[in-house]
């Protein structure tokens, strides 16, 4: 990304913001292609600019988790401090506890987001009626295209004291819990209203996937002999196993981000304990304690570990299944 | 169930068509339809009964009667919510927020996804990894303030619609879409004498007018859906979208909810309508315009999956 030291071409429009510094003897083959393909290359101008601006700017700006920031001035902060805020925020207790909070959510929302659509896939595949088909399909994607603020109130909704959960409980001749203050409840909430929101749209690719299995490989497997639980291990889980893997992979790099915008809307002071985790710990230091620093330090810490989840998952899936997201 | 004497010679766990379900089968079959018809129930019933709650007198709510029936007929909520002039002028900035962002974002992601269709093209690849980049690797929410800030777009209507321009999700389908293009109808019309911008403006955007609609729909309900960068960079009440409307309403609920305990609970119960009714009130566009996007959709993500 060293446009500077692309000596650029004469050509009279500009060079390409951010391609690779050429080899000064493959600079005519460049000059070449600028020539030919200028006015394809002027098209990528503004996407390009967003994404330096919206995009690689504020990566860079992330220096300020090294540096003294003060509001007002300079982006890129005021003086070097070093590893002082990661320092801080390591022998922060807070911090800690807000990472096992994020570890926790993430596991959970990974064990029941991920297998629960292929699961219900699978169930989908078995129906003969297309109709019902294709209801249940319809109904179970329309979650998905609801504001995360809407399914928040909906939740609070449901939950609440005089909500639909409280009247089975009082049903059953229980009091009724204010769940949303009860630390206790919180994941359990958190975790059902991912999987209402997220488990129909997940089905779409592996119902698309099931639909190119080969029909003879269900026949040979019959001829063999395999029952029906036999041929679903054998036939249809195998042939869903790229997506499988990339759904997965992707997943994973999204473990550390866990719905920051859910909880935000749904935690309290009182449910912090288990609620809080990183990311809307560091968006409470930076918007209410006005610590950019430090904040920014966290989220770089952030974004570094969910980057380097997402290489690992695909290293191994690479090595493991023969199949990566690249 | 058409049952076809050949097949029935073979094994009886056949899964395809034609072929005599098993008893074991029909029992799996019975089951399968009481889940999935639990999965539509479950789905369903926060809509109905937030509808219900909506519908509802104050008194049945607080007494925890309300479920899937209005209980005690009451408009009074609506009226309310209707006749607050806020409430309007958020739903309005919404739409408007989001016509601009969608045409900008589609103005931004059609050309990117042009250029990096051209397999020819030098450079492509680390102009695809500079898009495909950012889908790993963020740059994080303060330093995106920081810089929203210092570039004077805080306040304005450009922090929302600007930002979040392009999803390299949707870039990716648009070229997917764009490479299942014949080349020979763009080289003819190279040879025609036609110009980039002219191939593109008159003969692939017309071709792609299924593609576009499905990126005008990706991006318009997601900008419609968003409340975050609209609730962090916008300060004053009239620059709302409906979103962050509804967002303090319930923001304020359990505020009073976790800080007053027993002695607020009135006046918590009062906004229990009134949430239902804004929640009706945002929910319902969407719900109108459904049925018809929902497979445009589909195939979107699974155009998007192929190339992924």
């Amino acid at each position: 990304m060293t446009s500077e030291t692309l000596r650029p071409p004469r050509a009279r429009e500009s060079p390409p913001a951010a391609t690779p510094a050429p080899r000064p003897r493959r600079r005519r083959t460049w000059r070449r292609a600028l020539r030919r393909d200028w006015q394809l290359y002027s098209l990528a101008v503004l996407p390009l600019l967003f994404f330096l601006v919206f995009r690689y700017l504020p990566m860079l700006g992330n220096v300020i988790a090294f540096r003294r920031f003060k509001p007002g001035g300079s982006i890129f902060g005021e003086y070097w401090v070093g590893l002082r805020y990661f320092r801080m925020f390591f022998t922060d207790p807070t911090f800690w506890e807000v990472f096992t909070n994020t570890l926790v959510l993430g596991t959970l929302s990974l064990l029941f987001c991920f297998p629960l659509p292929i699961v219900l896939a699978l169930l989908l595949n078995e129906v003969r009626a297309r109709r019902l088909k294709r209801f249940v399909q319809s109904v179970s994607y329309l979650p998905h295209f609801l504001s995360i603020v809407i399914v928040a109130a909906m939740v609070m909704q449901m939950v609440s004291v005089d909500g639909t959960v409280n009247q089975l409980v009082r049903a059953v001749g229980g009091d009724p819990v204010p769940f949303l203050q009860r630390p206790e409840w919180f994941r359990t909430i958190y975790v059902s209203s991912e999987v209402w929101q997220t488990v129909g749209w997940g089905t779409i690719l592996y119902l698309a996937a099931l639909t190119t299995i080969d029909d003879n490989l269900y026949e040979a497997a019959r001829i063999d002999g395999a029952g029906r639980w036999r041929q679903t291990w054998h036939v249809t889980l195998p042939g869903i196993r790229p997506t499988m893997v990339t759904l997965l992979i992707l997943n994973i790099g999204t473990f550390l981000a866990v719905g920051f915008e859910k909880i935000l809307l749904l935690y309290n002071p009182l449910t912090y304990p288990t609620a809080d985790v990183i990311s809307t710990y560091l968006y409470r230091m930076g918007f209410e304690s006005s610590n950019f620093s430090y904040a920014a330090a966290i989220g770089l810490f952030e974004a570094v570990i969910g980057l380097v989840l997402v290489l690992a998952a695909n290293t191994i899936s690479r090595r493991t299944v023969g199949a990566g997201l690249w | 169930m058409v049952t076809v004497d050949r097949a029935a010679r073979r094994p009886p766990t056949a899964r395809r068509r034609g072929i005599r379900p098993t008893r074991g089968y029909r029992v799996f079959q019975a089951i399968n339809g009481v889940i999935l018809t639990g999965v539509v129930v479950v789905t369903l019933y926060p809509f109905l009964n937030i509808v219900a709650r909506s519908l509802s007198d104050e008194a049945y709510i607080i007494a925890g009667r309300v479920s899937l029936v209005p209980r005690g007929f009451d408009l009074t909520s609506y009226r309310l919510v209707m006749s607050d002039a806020m409430f309007w002028t958020n739903y309005r900035n919404t739409v408007m927020y989001t016509v601009l962002a969608t045409v900008i974002a589609l103005v931004l992601t059609t050309c990117y996804a042009y250029v990096l269709s051209k397999p020819q093209l030098k450079g492509r690849g680390a102009l695809v990894g500079i898009a495909v980049f950012t889908m790993f690797f963020s740059g994080g929410l303060i330093p995106n303030y920081v810089l929203i800030t210092s570039l004077g777009m805080k306040n304005t209507v450009w922090a929302v619609v600007v930002p979040n321009a392009i999803s390299v999700f949707n870039l990716l389908v648009m070229k997917a879409f764009f490479e299942s293009l014949p080349a020979e109808l763009e080289e003819a019309a190279a040879v025609d004498g036609l110009h980039t911008y002219g191939i593109l403006l008159r003969i692939v955007l017309p071709l792609s007018k299924a593609v576009i609609a499905t990126m005008v729909l990706f991006y318009a309900v997601s900008f419609w859906n968003s409340w975050f960068t609209a609730f962090l960079y916008l300060d004053q009440q009239d620059m709302f979208p409906v979103t962050v409307y509804l967002r303090n309403l319930i923001a304020g609920a359990t505020g009073a909810q976790s800080a007053g305990g027993v002695a607020d609970a009135d006046a918590v119960q009062a906004a229990a309508t009134l949430q239902s009714v804004t929640i009706v009130l945002t929910t319902l566009p969407i719900l109108a315009v459904y049925p018809f996007i929902q497979r445009y959709f589909v195939s979107g993500v699974m155009l998007g999956a192929v190339k992924g």
